[in-house]
């Protein structure tokens, strides 16, 4: 069968990007032509400025070079434009007279400067800032000229007139508004902004509307409305961008301000697709790269007939890339009536943020001087999260949340290159910054695959997302919040859970095909995930798969680094006898244990077990009456207690005893990660409750409840659930917000980011108001646990799953033949 | 040929599932994709020396259960953005059994 034609006319960051998505879907479906007007290869056109200020050179920003091009079987013509769509025939007609014929045909014409048709206007030394030919003419006029204007004080016009000014130009920006980027900014920090550029040198003329443009073989001066003119050698026109829709036009597609497409990024054309600057989509243009590339990849899933995913708007947010300033801005910055704003305004130290809010969630963010947690609010706000529980800090930054325990010093933008970002896997910010930059990465996840950095614990996030951000200026494409489970779909996790409930999918090969998963039988990032959900969702019904599981649930205990496994028995609420350390000694005696340990959630670790040994040992362990400890799994590991009321003099409940019975309650239940309980027995806490998923402090009148907490990582205290009063109670909610946990979780999400994405007054309306849900929650999980609750060590013991702690050997295996 | 050993049933190597070989000198882990291909490597990952026979297989790769690097059981090539090889060994299966050729090295790290 020949391979199906598809010319993309545009070669720049946007058709490209579809090309390049369409390829990891369907590397072999078409034929494909990719047509560009420049003569270059596909360039990161966002670092322009940073080229006109001398700090990048061309060659960084190539994205894609000529032996790309090759290596993927496209044929690419430069300088060659295509002057003509014939849609009827499915042709299109290059400047020198060629044509081509398209199966499908990919719009990517970009958008042209918006040059103000003022006398004078096509006067050489007039230019726009749009691309390298545009930066080159600059370049050049900063050479041999002193004067230059800059009509725009928009993004691109302060770009432009700061990367002029390092090429020693006078520069003055002219801005027909009283303040500066009022896209972006609000006036406090536009004028911040204003008073840095011109303390370094750059002259503003404010509300001035340009009326001609002076000169006779070249450009002199601009002459203003009211009369007024200055001396120009130079004018950049940057005053904003519109919709390349020529070609479209003449070929008869529906346009208005941009190329008309829907959701799948079709054009009125079926067989014509449009992505990026030129397209129009639900009334909006988009000028910033985000959105591009959101674009791109559902343009390639349609282009690549998959048929779904959809392209349904962007919210974008905005850096400033001139160096030493910076600037971030999202949303609707600007108040409306029944709005609430947070400011913080710091002028000494030139700190200006402001975050506009409505019904306790960001609509927008103005950030001037400090932007590092710009990210993080522009997450917040595409994510529409409740912040009623941060709120009063929210304007000091995520690390006052306690992110990763990195602590005020380490704001990324003034860490030298040396320091390191990733602790885990020892890389500094200089790796980081060189890999975006060199190897062109724009994702988190691609700084991932390519550093390391961040993808171990993932505590570092944070910071490789500010890096990426501030190395990338707008060009950064934050984490979408609706993430894909892994590369094998497009599906995200709460679609998943979805599918197993209503369809109903009740084994992993339904599950692969009814989701259409790409690889046959998923990878090691998403086959554990679905397992969980399969088991969590159908217990008694699905069968656990061994084969889906990390290797530590498989041999139900912590591999360690010498390949070697610590095994942790099950002491309910810590508490033991004589006898069972005397088994625990035994057992450590006979096995020859290398090193025993008390764990922080009080309970004995024995390191150093040979995998083959194991089953042995735990016939010893439960034949003492032990069962496993979990303390490998995504499963409830331990319920930590304090002395008690029997011994304590401060003691109130029977803490100790409900610790207890809460771990027979819920020991053997499986989780979207590990879980963790603590009863403490007065409000001194020493069982440390308040840092648990779920944690109980006992007072003289009853229980206070607290979810949502943990150590660890990023430290966070719970919040306070309710007060209850009897230790049945203490039960029953305990199992229904585990169930809840256990069933809406995204896997591998604790508790504690659980319940900041879904907020506690979600938990609390679940829980506390809606008596029925709570009572069927707690029901289902003690159905649940009938399943659960079946010790893995007894049955391995007894011979279950023999090969997997048995090796093969050689020797006997010939014998035997 | 000689060289060829006999080493297991088929059916003792979980499907999607891999089985721990010792040999007098070598630690092999013998993997069985869900296509019942069988592929014999030597039992460490290039990176921190994890025992990849507990990592989870997938189509044709197995990710080290120590840091999820990502080998390749034809080649033995590290996969993705790191780098570094494993050696293979020749394998193949004959009516359910699974026979092994340690004199035909079929690459070297």
């Amino acid at each position: 069968m020949s391979k199906q034609k598809l010319i993309l006319i545009g070669n720049g960051m946007a058709g490209v990007r579809t090309v390049e998505e369409l390829l990891k879907l369907e590397p072999e479906m078409y034929e494909i032509t990719i047509f560009g007007a420049e003569p270059h290869p596909n360039y990161n056109r966002i670092m322009l400025s940073p080229v006109l200020a001398g700090e990048k050179t061309i060659d960084d920003i190539v994205l894609n070079n000529r032996e790309w091009y090759a290596d993927n079987g496209i044929t690419l013509h430069t300088g060659d434009p295509v002057v003509a769509i014939d849609r009827i025939s499915r042709q299109v007609k290059t400047a020198s007279g060629n044509t081509l014929s398209y199966d499908r045909l990919l719009l990517a014409t970009g958008s042209n400067p918006f040059i103000i048709p003022v006398p004078g206007h096509e006067l050489p030394g007039v230019v726009g800032f749009r691309d390298i030919r545009d930066v080159e003419m600059m370049l050049e006029s900063a050479r041999q000229y002193q004067k230059a204007v800059v009509i725009g004080g928009g993004l691109l016009g302060l770009e432009a007139a700061n990367g002029l000014m390092k090429n020693g130009m006078d520069v003055t920006v002219v801005h027909l508004m009283d303040i500066l980027m009022e896209r972006q900014l609000d006036k406090p920090a536009a004028e911040l902004l204003k008073a840095s550029l011109a303390e370094s040198g750059m002259n503003f003329l404010m509300q001035a509307e340009t009326a001609e443009i002076l000169g006779d073989d070249r450009v002199r001066g601009v002459r203003f409305k009211d009369g007024s003119e200055i001396e120009a050698d130079l004018v950049v026109m940057a005053v904003g961008i519109r919709a390349n829709t020529e070609l479209a036009q003449q070929a008869g597609l529906h346009c208005e301000r941009g190329v008309v497409v829907n959701d799948t990024l079709q054009t009125f054309d079926p067989r014509i697709y449009a992505v990026g600057e030129c397209v129009q989509h639900r009334d909006s243009c988009y000028g910033l790269v985000a959105p591009l590339f959101e674009q791109a990849k559902v343009c390639a899933n349609h282009l690549a007939m998959l048929g779904y995913g959809r392209y349904e708007g962007s919210v974008t947010s905005t850096k400033l890339k001139v160096t030493g300033i910076d600037l971030f801005s999202a949303g609707e910055f600007n108040e409306e009536e029944g709005d609430e704003t947070l400011v913080l305004q710091d002028p000494a130290q030139g700190i200006y943020k402001k975050l506009v809010i409505w019904d306790n969630r960001i609509k927008g963010a103005v950030m001037y001087g400090d932007t590092m947690d710009g990210t993080w609010y522009f997450q917040l706000l595409r994510e529409e999260t409740d912040i009623s529980c941060f709120r009063n800090t929210i304007l000091f930054g995520q690390h006052d949340l306690g992110d990763a325990g990195h602590g005020d010093e380490t704001r990324v933008a003034m860490l030298s290159d040396d320091a390191e970002i990733c602790g885990c896997n020892g890389v500094c910010k200089g790796d980081i910054v060189n890999a975006i930059s060199s190897k062109g990465l724009f994702t988190l996840d691609e700084v991932r695959a390519h550093t390391k950095a961040s993808a171990s614990c993932g505590s570092c996030t944070g910071l490789v997302e500010s890096l990426l951000a501030s190395t990338m200026g707008e060009g950064y494409a934050a984490t979408p919040s609706e993430k894909a489970v892994c590369a094998c779909t497009e599906h995200s996790h709460d679609e998943v859970i979805q599918a197993i409930r209503t369809a109903p999918l009740k084994s992993m090969r339904d599950l692969f095909d009814y989701l259409n998963w790409k690889a046959p039988d998923g990878c090691s990032a998403c086959r554990p995930a679905l397992n969980y959900y399969l088991l969590a969702n159908w217990p008694g019904e699905y069968q656990d798969d061994a084969q889906s599981r990390f290797i530590n649930e498989r041999a139900h205990g912590n591999i360690q680094k010498d390949g070697t496994y610590s095994v942790v028995p099950r002491m309910f609420g810590g508490l033991c006898t004589a006898n069972d350390l005397r088994t625990i000694a035994d057992v450590a005696d006979k096995f020859e244990v290398p090193e025993i340990k008390v764990t922080g959630g009080q309970r004995i670790d024995l390191f150093g077990v040979k995998k083959e040994q194991l089953p042995a040992m735990w016939k010893d362990l439960t034949a003492a009456g032990f069962v496993s400890g979990h303390a490998y799994g995504k499963a409830m590991r331990t319920v930590k207690t304090c002395a008690g009321k029997t011994w304590c003099r401060f003691g109130t409940q029977n803490s100790t005893g409900l610790g207890v019975q809460l771990e027979e309650l819920t020991w053997g239940s499986w989780m979207p990660h590990k879980f963790k309980l603590a009863v403490s027995g007065c409000p001194r806490n020493c069982a440390e409750a308040t840092i648990k998923d779920f944690g109980v402090v006992c007072v003289d009148s009853g229980y206070e409840l607290h979810i949502g907490g943990n150590g660890g990582i990023k430290v966070r205290v719970t919040d306070l659930l309710c007060k209850v009063e009897t230790e049945a109670e203490v039960l029953e909610y305990c199992g229904a917000f585990t169930q809840l946990y256990r069933e809406e979780a995204h896997y591998l999400e604790r508790t504690a980011p659980w319940v900041e994405r879904v907020s506690l007054s979600y938990v609390k309306q679940r829980i506390l108001e809606d008596e029925v849900g709570r009572k069927a929650l707690f029901e289902r999980f003690q159905y649940g646990q009938q399943f659960a609750q079946i010790d893995p060590w007894r049955v391995r013991a007894e011979g279950a799953e023999a090969h997997e702690f048995k090796p093969l050997h050689i020797n006997q295996m010939r014998a035997v033949s | 040929m000689s060289d060829w050993i006999a080493i297991a049933k088929l059916n003792e190597i979980p499907p999607m599932g891999a089985r721990k070989l010792l040999t007098e000198t070598l630690e092999i882990a013998l993997f069985r994709t869900g296509n019942d291909e069988v592929f014999a490597l030597r039992d460490r990952c290039p990176h921190r020396g994890g025992p990849l026979s507990q990592g989870i297989v997938h189509s044709n790769a197995v990710s080290c259960p120590l840091h999820n690097w990502k080998i390749d059981l034809q080649s033995g090539e590290v996969q993705g953005p790191d780098d570094g090889c494993v050696n293979t060994y020749a394998v193949k299966v004959d009516e359910g059994v699974v026979y092994l050729n340690l004199a035909l090295a079929e690459s070297a790290a």
